[in-house]
Parts: structure tokens; sequence; C-alpha cells
């Protein structure tokens, strides 16, 4: 199995991101599955960023552990990512800003010096275009055919003027062919396998999946990493006819969407866990006045302003509790874009079917990471149902009736005959409120129980329309690793590596992080050799959220918290330290 | 907004559907509280102008005020403490086609929620906003409003506010509301009509209401406004001039203006939103079946 990692690196402001995706997509129009990471930094300018495509002949789901070309825009890149270079690999850069030394390099590793300025001085003097030389290079040493390369250029800069577009091709050509003059592509280079694959971020597949759930209306303020979600809907609103507000405030946010779901339509925020921390009173308020809600929170490291542009899994215990008092809700986490796409059209459904919020809980490595997917793998064949189970004119209409389900039936304003006020104080079957002149008087402290039995009865149905977790792998293996999130992806990566040292492993993952059906993961958990349980953050939430739930404890960790993702040889140690040195 | 005719929806037999009047539910102010006379000329209002009670929503935020939506016959949602704005242009963009009116106290809309009233007035949505500015938090039992009076002794100021009142006429002027005016809830009848004008108003209609809390508020009382006020329309007021009205609302004292302080036309948040002109978005497909085009682009 071939293994190809390309990364770029330089200061931001550079256009690493650019370059990166452009060979991200060269990989994926060849038919390559790709995990695309875009490392940055809470800066505009400066700094040091980098991206790193990952393909080859099976499908990544992570970063992985190799490096094999380097595009180095300033010599910070060569010092931090050159010793990762692995045996066969090229550094790529331009003599004219800076010098590399082969002492510098690990031990079979080539440096690659392409007068990239050169080239693009032919054409202009602007400093635009110095990247196309280096991107020419690279994607001869990754094996990307020219033509396609220019395809992908052609494309990417389709709106731009037609000079800048003949310069980019002449100039990566000249780069191509300069590197197909003095250098060999890589030992891991890759080719063509197939139809061209989709090449997008987990927001746009939360984005994609929201607006084919039927989502008709999103309220949101800026905040990394959620803000790629605001950013395609903001787009693709007036193509697919979806109302896209920035908010003041995240607040606002989400007040709105709970106005205009109240109002009838399926309606979304998107927010990180400082945002998230400030809507946490209105998360109750979708809970009591039952107004169906989908919320992403896109994790990124905290506490408070934390680090903006790097990832953690630490908002797990406060999607949890989230909102003074109780109420049901559903926490569902993708870990890569297809379950993103497919995961947010099933948080609309179980907002919708049980009147209450739904989170999707998303991080940084997830939402601003690159993925492949197949066509088929994200079916528009989605029909949105109709929203409101209530016929007009109905008689004594009971928003907040008790049933069986705990689900009432739902209207809409608008709807002749059956208007009823939403409150967020508690109310009775009719929505009036029981919190003044009825409260403690014992009838209606009777009532206040049996209204707050009625909507926790809900959590029964969440949590038999909860997809269960999941085993993969060889059941009877002697490790288990027990992840949740965008993590999974590189515990699947670790696990291949590990198989392939003979070392057999499972993987039980928790697509709804919550509700658990306590006794079917106890006897999961019961049925396991030994278990590693692997989370991005300090304390080991969902490992707490396991116990208490189960009981059962799972000792053996790898927390991580610096920030940055996980890579598989981190899961590889530590699994066959537990493999080799016991553990549960 | 302006044909208000057209939001009758006949039943089958060609009738017309019920109109807002009051709800089974009783209010529980304070005997003679100023928030009795809102509840009338809201109602008053939205019957004058014949729209059928299931067009109508009534938004609250959270106070002693904010529990009016309990007691008319539409449909209403009693929200958060000072969200009340958000909620209703939230349900504004769902479906444009109804009456939405927020109401509220003054704690509410211009303490807490001060940040969505500037907001929602510089989009000028299309709903009306009256708030009973009562200068006092009532429900907490008297601690200090943001609009209590310098010096004003409260349960939270013991020694007096040492702070100065937010202005809301000067608030809403500054903050780009389309039809701002100012109520005495002494006056129902000149109420009914400012509110009236408001839901007529096609933008951002903002109605401040003297209400005031017999309880907690020995200053700003009935007497207090029925000596002060005098109405802006008998003085030969032009609503048009921005500035000038922005000089009369700085007015306070032994005269104080109350009416229709400024009207503008000046296109909705709904009007420049390009996804409402295909109609309410409650009526338009949800969805993306079928729309693999959308796929192509991640190519």
């Amino acid at each position: 199995m071939t293994d190809l990692s390309v990364r770029t690196g330089g200061q931001a402001g550079d256009g690493i991101a650019s370059v990166g995706e452009t060979i991200a997509r060269c990989f994926s129009r060849m038919g390559l599955h790709v995990f695309g990471l875009n490392a940055y930094q809470s800066v505009i300018r400066g700094g040091h960023v980098w991206y790193q495509a990952r393909t080859g002949t099976g499908r990544p789901r992570c970063q992985g552990d190799g490096l094999d070309v380097l595009y180095a825009l300033d010599k910070q890149t060569v010092d931090v990512h050159a010793p990762g270079l692995r045996q066969g690999g090229t550094v790529v850069f331009d003599p004219e800003k800076f010098a590399v030394s082969p002492s510098e390099l690990p031990a079979g590793v080539t440096a690659l010096p392409v007068p990239t300025l050169e080239f693009a001085r032919k054409h202009t003097s602007q400093s635009i275009l110095q990247n196309a030389g280096g991107i020419g290079a690279t994607a001869f040493l990754a094996g990307i055919p020219l033509d396609l390369l220019h395809q992908v250029l052609a494309d990417s800069f389709g709106r731009k003027a037609g000079d800048v577009v003949a310069w980019n091709l002449a100039a990566s050509g000249d780069g191509y062919h300069f590197a197909e003059t003095h250098a060999s592509v890589n030992a891991h280079a890759v080719q063509k396998a197939g139809a061209p694959k989709l090449l997008m971020t987990g927001n746009q597949a939360i984005a994609l999946g929201a607006a084919a759930a039927g989502c008709k209306f999103l309220a949101q303020y800026p905040m990394t990493p959620a803000s790629g979600v605001l950013h395609w809907l903001a787009a693709h609103a007036q193509t697919l006819g979806i109302v896209v507000k920035q908010a003041e405030d995240e607040i606002a946010a989400i007040n709105m969407a709970i106005g205009a779901s109240f109002g009838g339509v399926r309606a979304m925020t998107a927010t990180s866990g400082g945002g998230f921390s400030l809507m946490v009173e209105a998360m109750g308020l979708a809970g009591m006045t039952e107004t169906p809600l989908v919320v992403v929170e896109s994790q990124r490291a905290g506490p408070s302003t934390g680090l903006p542009t790097k990832t953690e899994q630490g908002d797990l215990n406060m999607m949890l509790g989230a909102g003074q008092g109780e109420f049901p809700r559903a926490v569902l986490a993708p870990t890569d874009a297809a379950e993103a796409f497919h995961m947010t059209i099933r948080a609309f459904e179980l907002a919708e079917a049980y009147q209450t919020p739904v989170l999707v809980a998303s991080d940084l490595h997830l939402s601003e990471s690159h993925f492949t997917v197949d066509r088929e793998e994200v079916p528009l064949t989605y029909t949105p149902a109709s929203l409101l189970n209530v016929a007009p004119n109905g008689h004594d209409y009971l928003r907040y009736q008790y049933t069986e389900s705990g689900v009432s039936p739902r209207a809409a304003p608008g709807q002749p005959g059956l208007q009823f006020i939403a409150g967020s104080d508690e109310h009775d079957e009719k929505g009036h409120l029981i919190s003044d002149v009825r409260s403690g008087i014992p009838k209606w402290v009777t009532e206040r129980s049996r209204m707050m039995e009625k909507r926790m009865r809900k959590r029964h149905g969440l949590l038999t329309d909860a997809q269960p977790p999941v085993v993969e792998g060889p059941s009877d293996a002697p490790l288990t690793f027990v992840a949740w999130g965008s993590t999974v992806g590189a515990v699947r990566d670790a696990m291949a590596v590990l198989a392939a040292q003979g070392k057999s492993t499972n993987l039980l993952y928790f697509p709804t992080v919550f509700p658990l059906d306590a006794d079917r993961v106890t006897s999961t958990l019961r049925a396991t050799h030994r278990t590693l349980l692997v989370e991005a953050n300090f304390t080991g939430q969902f490992g707490h959220l396991l116990r208490a739930e189960t009981g059962v404890h799972l000792s053996e960790r790898l927390l991580k918290y610096d920030g940055e993702p996980f890579y598989p040889h981190e899961i590889v140690a530590r699994g066959l330290e537990v493999l080799n040195h016991g553990g549960q | 907004m302006a044909d208000s005719s057209a939001r009758v929806v006949p039943t089958p037999t060609g009738a017309p559907l019920p109109l807002v009047g009051k709800s089974d539910t009783k209010p529980t102010w304070c005997p003679g509280c100023g928030d009795f006379g809102v509840v009338a000329a809201i109602e008053m209002a939205v019957k004058r102008l014949q729209i059928p009670s299931h067009n109508v929503v009534i938004v609250s935020g959270i106070g002693c005020s904010s529990n009016l939506p309990h007691f008319l016959s539409s449909y209403g949602f009693h929200g958060l403490h000072g969200r009340a704005l958000p909620v209703a242009e939230g349900i504004r963009w769902a479906n444009h086609g109804l009456t939405v009116i927020g109401t509220g106290g003054d704690g509410d809309g211009f303490g807490i929620g001060c940040g969505h009233f500037v907001h929602a007035m510089r989009r000028n949505v299309d709903l009306t906003y009256v708030t009973m500015d009562n200068q006092i938090y009532g429900l907490t039992t008297g601690q200090a409003s943001p609009t209590s009076s310098m010096g004003q002794k409260t349960k939270s100021t013991p020694t007096g506010v040492i702070e100065q009142p937010v202005d809301p006429v000067a608030l809403a002027l500054a903050s780009g509301a389309t039809y701002v005016a100012r109520g005495f809830s002494g006056d129902v009848k000149q109420l009914a009509d400012l509110v009236a004008g408001g839901i007529q108003h096609k933008g951002f209609a903002f109605v401040d209401v003297f209400s005031p809390c017999v309880t907690y508020n020995k200053i700003n009382t009935f007497d207090f406004f029925r000596q002060r006020v005098y109405k802006l329309e008998s003085a030969g007021h032009d609503p048009t001039n921005r500035a000038l009205e922005f000089e009369r609302s700085l007015e306070w004292g032994d005269k104080i203006p109350i009416g229709l302080f400024y009207k503008a036309d000046r296109p909705t948040y709904e009007d420049l939103e390009e996804v409402l002109s295909a109609g309410p978005l409650v009526h338009q497909k949800a969805g993306i079946e079928g729309r693999t085009d959308v796929l192509d682009e991640f190519v």
C-alpha cells in the first residue's frame, strides 16, 4: 500500500493553504483518497503555517506520520519539518530565498533547489506568482500529471484575469519540467486511480448536510473553527434558498434559530466552545419550549480563548451539561466528512422528532481538515418530511399535551385555531404558566412533575433512535481502542499500522456520545480484553461519562491536550505498551 | 404591512377568522399596574387592523411586563430575559407573513437585551417593539433599572443611582429605527394609535411606554407623568427630521413629550434579504434533493 505525504510550509499570507489545497485537489481528481491538514496560527501575516496533503492507494484517515515531499517557502519550514522526511524524501525550495545544506537533512533526503522566483519574473515583477514554480516541482515529485495540475490551477483561478492564469500555468510548467530534469519522482508517487472524488472540509460537510436536511435558516457569529459552516451556507444561501444571518453575538444567534424553528422552519446555529458558553441559557429555552434546534459545536483548545486555531475535545462535559435544570438532548459526534454530512441530517431528524436541542460535536481537526468522499457517500436523495404534525383547525389544541412518548403535537404561528404560548417558564399542557400564581399549589405541584416527566420521556425515544456504539475490527482482539469524534481517524490509521505488525486490535467508537444505552455499552465494554481510551482532553471526559453510565473505569488512557491532532505513531506506541504490559 | 386587510384569512364559510382578544388567562400584575393599559392598547390596535389572531405572534423576554403574551389570544413566545428581539427576528424571517410584536420591560430591553435592541433597529426588521418602561426592576422586587433616574434610591442603590439613565427614544433614533414613539399607559387611546401605527409601519417600530410600577417606583408614578406629558401631535410636530427628533427626545423635566417622534421609509431587512423575495421561508421548498450540481464544486 502506497502512502504519500506532501507538506507545504511558510508564513501566513504566503498562500500556503492554497498551495496545499491545490495539491490535495490534484490527488482527489486522480481518484485518490486524501486527508488534508491545515495547520495554522492565530495570525493573518507572518508566523509559521503548513498544510499537509496525505494520499495513497488506501484511505488516509488522518495526517499520518510520514513525510515525502516538503515544499518550503521559508527557512523555518526546513528547520521544523525536514527532520520528519522519510528516506527518499525531497525538500523543494528556492535558493534565491535561502540555502539548504545537505547536513541539515536526514540521511536519504534530497534538496531540490528550484528557481521559482526566476520563473515568476519571466511574467511579472509581482510576488503573486512565486508559488507556481514550487507547486509544479512538488507536483512532479508526487506523481501528479502536469495537465491535471494545470486543470486544477485554471479552475481555481477561473474568476481572475486571464493573464494571471496563463502566467501560473507557464510558471508551474517551468517548475514541473525543472524537477523532471533535476530529480526523479518520489518512490511513493501516486497514479490516477479512478473517477474524481469530492474534496471537502468537515465544516463543508456539515453545511451540506444541513442543506440536505432541509435547514432553511442559519444564524451564527463568526468563531474559529466553526466559521466554515457560516461561510459555505452564506455562499450558497441564494441558490439553495436558505436565510443565513450573521448575528450580533452567539446569544442572538441561538435565539434567532429558536425563533425561526418556532416559526416553522428547520434552523441551526454553529459555534465553538466560547460561543457555546454564551448559548447555554438558550439551550434550556429550546428544551423547555420544546423547539427543535440543531447546534454545531466545533471545539478548539480551551479554556477561555485558549488556542483558537488548535484542536481539542475538551467541551464534552459542557455539551452534556449546558443549561440549568434538566431536559432531553443528544450529542452526535461524526468522525469524518461523510459522517458529518449524515449526522447533521440525523441531528435535524432527532431534533424534530423529539422537539429538543441536538448537538453535532465537531472539533477543529474535523471541521477544518480536508477529506475525500465519493459521490455515493453524500447522496442528495433525502426528502425532508413535513414539519408540523398537527392539522389546522384542531379543537382544544394542547401544544404540550401529555403523551406516552413525551412528544406533543406541534403547530406553528399562522395556523388558524392553534394559538398557544411557548413559555420558558414551567407551563401546563396549553402552555400557560404554572410558575407564578399557581406555583406551590398542590394541583400545580403535581402538574409540574407531570410536565417534567413528559419532557424527560422523550429520552427513551432519543435513546432508541440514537446510533449505537460501533465495534470495528475483530471482535476478540486483545486490545480495544475506545474513542469518539475526529480522534477516531488517527485510531483507525494506528490500527492499520498495528495490523501490519501482526497485532490485532479493534475499535469501539460512539457516533452518538449521548445518550448512551448503559446496558448495551456495559456489556460491550465487559466483553473487551484490554482497553485504551483515546481522547483529546486532559481529564478523559468521555471516560468519565462511560464510568458514570456503566460503572466501568477505563484506566488505560492516552490523553492529549497540546492542541495538536493525534498522530498514529502515538497511538501505536501507547497501544503496544498496553498490549505488552497489561492494563485492564 | 400596508394592506392589513390582506391578512384576514377567510374560513371555509367565508367568515373572517377570530381576531385577537383576551385569553383565558387573567393578568397577574399588581392592581393598578401600568401594564394593563398596554395590553389593552395592543388588543385595540390589532383588532382595529383586523389581523386574525393566528397571524399575530407576541414575543417577550422575562419580567412583569413580559408575561403579556399570555393574556391575549394570539400566538406567543415567552422567552429568556433580554432575548425577545432575536427570537422575534427569527420568527419574522421564518414567516414574514406574520405580524410580530415584541413586548418587554426596560431592564429586559435596555439592560440585558440592549445589544439586541440596537442591532434589530439598524436592521430595520419589520416588527413592532413595545416596552413597558417603569424605570425599575419589578419582578425581582425593586432594584435600579437602566432607565432609573439619577439619585433614585432602590434596593440595589440605597444611596441613590449614580449612573445616567438610558434614553430609549434617543437610542432608537441613533440606532436606525424607522418608527419611534413614546406612549403613556395612562392614555390607552393614544397608545393604541401609536401601536397600530407601528404595526402598519414597514420597518422596525419602537414604542416606549411610560408604564408606572405602582409597587416599587414611588417617583415615576401615574401622577408624575400626568403632570408632565404633552402630545407631540398637538404641538404641531413634524416627525420626519431625525436631527430635530433627537433634540426633542432629550426633552425631560417639567414637560415630557409623548407621541410619534420619528417615521421614515427605509427598506426592511426582509425587503433586502433576497431569499425572502420567493415568499415566506416557511412556505418555500426545503432540502436540496437532486441538486447534484452542488456536489460538482467539490471536485
